[in-house]
């Protein structure tokens, strides 16, 4: 028996699974893919031991709607994959979305596009997790940068998915799924589950409920409600209205609304920006790790600079942004990202500023050097 | 409106939108039928994107109406999740055989205990009468103008290959025979494939088989149903009743359970 049973050294993919566990991941349906696998191989092993059930689908199309079946019937269901595997799942990820079908779904992101870079990193697939499906919906992305934290924001994941039963995309990359480090289990973590509807309620299946913050009540298949879940867009007992244009504006309104009247509950920003900061660097992901030591090493030399790391990417806490712009006049904005600049897109956006991008292509993260050479002296 | 149909059909999805001569109302039929007498209550119904996967949404029970050839790979979840409950997909010829024939062919090898009814009209109905994998050779539909020059599925050869414990073809021309071997095929434990050949007057009549009347249609598939394997070899013949059945095969979802 180890000195501290709760205190483990853990890859990246190895903490997600972890996650997964304690976060009561019902169901497993995945496809192997490199840097993915190793998440699929924990849960193989020990999800049967846990009363869940693991199946090797036939590929990732099968995966992801394998996952939405079981959702129905009443577990929390995952998959975990990589860019070309992500692709395939995108028509199923809407269904999700339209259907409020929760989920979990693990990209470790490795370069592309199509089959790329099976075993260097990128961050490359942040519009894809956003915008990957045909149509309008909201989606939630989150984006760890340790292993420490494949645990916690995994059952961070399962967590947002149950409270607004929705597809939740966990963005890892081939850095963070494979860095062995120092993780520790937490003793009681918070567990959600969807909310069921209270007894003798006359019970819509996508009826945004006020006492439940907007978001529908869900009751799993089984239980006598006649449920259709249909992807055709559809009222809030779910019949077909694709072809009524009120009643289909109000069905995308219904996906929309319940995210983004939750937006702080779903917000999750770290800060380190001193008061008279005047640049500061935004990132996510691994590539937070380099940028999180030169912005140190900016402020040990007297350069006043500041650190925003987002762990929820999307939606992207455009208010957050706003506000620091007006906190922060005459600060400059720098995104190094290991793309070809896509997430700073979003920072201008947000803060109405010149963002500098700081791209980089081939598989290779920034060297903290890189990073505190665009930060500059002070 | 039909005790039966009083009991067990969603009426917000009535009336069907299918088109008049259609077999598919047929098939509810039976349906219903079959549910009603071995316990309607255990039943969950997937299907996928097709004038057959619509079926079931006008079935009263939970119902998932899935993506474009995926319902198989749903309902394998939503059985694991739920073993205890039968589940039902309905799929076309496009749906099952095209799009989401890798799904059918892996079902069928792990023997997992669904009940798959592939309605099979020779077309892809709802798109408006282009070719499906089971369009007969030399057939003029909307993609093939010249006749077509591909040789079409026989399902249930496929599934029996791949290894599903139980096979069967029927068609809405029996509705009696229809309803005895869907029974059949939802109390079989294991993967059940149960084609039924039905016509689509409208997309697939004048065509196929050279005239759209739904009478001559309904008529002509009656006759081309044959239970002799020798007879099934003349042209435009298909052997119905039961064609593959093992019991005792063990289901997958069972063994899943277990584990847990
Ligand atoms: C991914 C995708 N591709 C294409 C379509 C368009 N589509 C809708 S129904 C259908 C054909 C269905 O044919 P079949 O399964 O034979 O059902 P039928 O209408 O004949 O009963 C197609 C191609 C779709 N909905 N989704
Ligand atoms: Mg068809």
């Amino acid at each position: 028996m180890p000195a501290h049973p709760d205190i483990l050294v853990l890859q990246g993919n190895e903490a997600c699974a972890e996650g997964a566990l304690l976060a009561e991941c019902g169901f497993f349906a995945g496809y192997p893919i490199t840097p993915a696998t190793e998440i699929a191989e924990v849960m193989a092993a020990r999800l049967p031991e846990a009363g869940g059930i693991f199946i090797q689908m036939e590929d990732e199309l099968a995966s992801v709607n394998a996952m939405i079946g079981a959702a129905w019937g009443g577990l929390k269901p995952m998959t975990a994959t990589s860019g070309p595997g992500f692709c395939l799942m995108q028509e199923g990820i809407g269904y999700a979305c339209v259907t409020q079908t929760p989920g979990v779904i693990v990209n470790v992101m490795r370069g592309g596009p199509s089959t790329g870079q099976p075993t260097l990193s990128s961050q490359q697939d942040v519009y894809q997790a956003r915008y990957g499906s045909h149509g309008d919906y909201e989606i939630i992305v989150l984006a760890p940068s340790s292993a420490q934290e494949c645990l916690d924001l995994t059952i961070r994941a399962f967590n947002l998915a149950e409270r607004f039963l929705t597809p939740v995309v966990i963005l890892m990359d081939e850095i963070v799924g494979h860095t062995r480090e120092r993780v520790e289990l937490p003793a009681l973590p918070c567990i959600v589950r969807r909310v069921t509807p209270p007894k003798n309620h006359d019970y819509k299946p996508y009826e945004p409920e006020e006492a439940n913050g907007g978001v529908p009540y869900r009751a799993d298949f089984g239980e006598g409600y006649a449920i259709l879940v249909d992807g055709q867009l559809h009222n809030v007992m779910g019949d077909r209205v694709g072809h009524l244009s009120g009643p289909s504006a109000a069905c995308v309104k219904r996906i929309h609304e319940k995210i983004q009247r939750n937006l702080r509950e779903i917000e999750d920003v770290v800060c380190n920006i001193p008061d008279d900061t005047a640049r500061i660097v935004v990132s996510y992901g691994s590539v937070s790790r380099c940028a999180q030591r030169a912005v140190k090493e900016a402020q040990a030399g007297g350069v006043r600079a500041g650190h925003v790391r987002l762990r929820t990417l999307f939606p992207f806490p455009d208010a957050f942004f706003a506000s620091l712009a007006t906190r922060f006049k005459n600060a400059a904005f720098i995104v190094p990202e290991m793309n070809t600049g896509k997430i700073c897109r979003e920072v201008q956006r947000a803060t109405l500023r010149p963002v500098r991008s700081l791209p980089k292509a081939g598989g290779e993260m920034h060297t903290p050097a890189e990073i505190l050479a665009a930060i500059g002296g002070a | 409106m039909h005790p039966l149909a009083e009991k067990y059909l969603r009426k917000s999805a009535l009336p069907t939108m299918f088109c008049p001569g259609c077999g598919n109302g047929i098939i509810l039929n039976a349906m219903v039928r079959v549910a009603d007498k071995i316990g309607a209550d255990g039943f969950s119904y997937v299907s996928g994107i097709g004038c057959s996967s619509w079926l079931p949404v006008m079935i009263k029970a939970d119902v998932l109406h899935t993506l474009h050839g995926r319902a198989v790979a749903a309902a394998t979840g939503l059985k694991l999740a739920q073993p205890g409950r039968r589940v039902v997909v309905f799929t076309g010829d496009g749906d099952c055989l095209g799009i989401g024939g890798n799904h059918l062919i892996h079902a069928a090898r792990r023997n997992i205990d669904l009940t798959v009814i592939m309605i099979n009209n020779h077309i892809y109905g709802m798109t408006g009468g282009q070719a499906s994998p089971t369009t007969p050779l030399k057939a003029v539909t909307k993609t093939t103008p010249y006749g077509s020059d591909e040789p079409p599925f026989d399902a249930c050869t496929l599934t029996t290959a791949a290894g599903a414990s139980f096979t069967a073809r029927e068609t809405s021309s029996h509705p009696r025979r229809l309803a005895k071997t869907l029974e059949r095929a939802i109390l079989h434990t294991g993967f059940s494939f149960l084609e039924v050949m039905t016509p689509c007057p409208v997309q697939a009549g004048r065509n196929i088989y050279g005239n759209g009347d739904p009478v001559f249609l309904f008529k002509e598939f009656a006759a081309r149903a044959v239970n002799n394997p020798d007879e099934s070899s003349v042209s435009g013949c298909f052997r119905t009743g039961i064609l593959h059945c093992e019991s005792g095969k063990p289901a997958y979802s069972d063994s899943k359970s277990k584990m847990s």
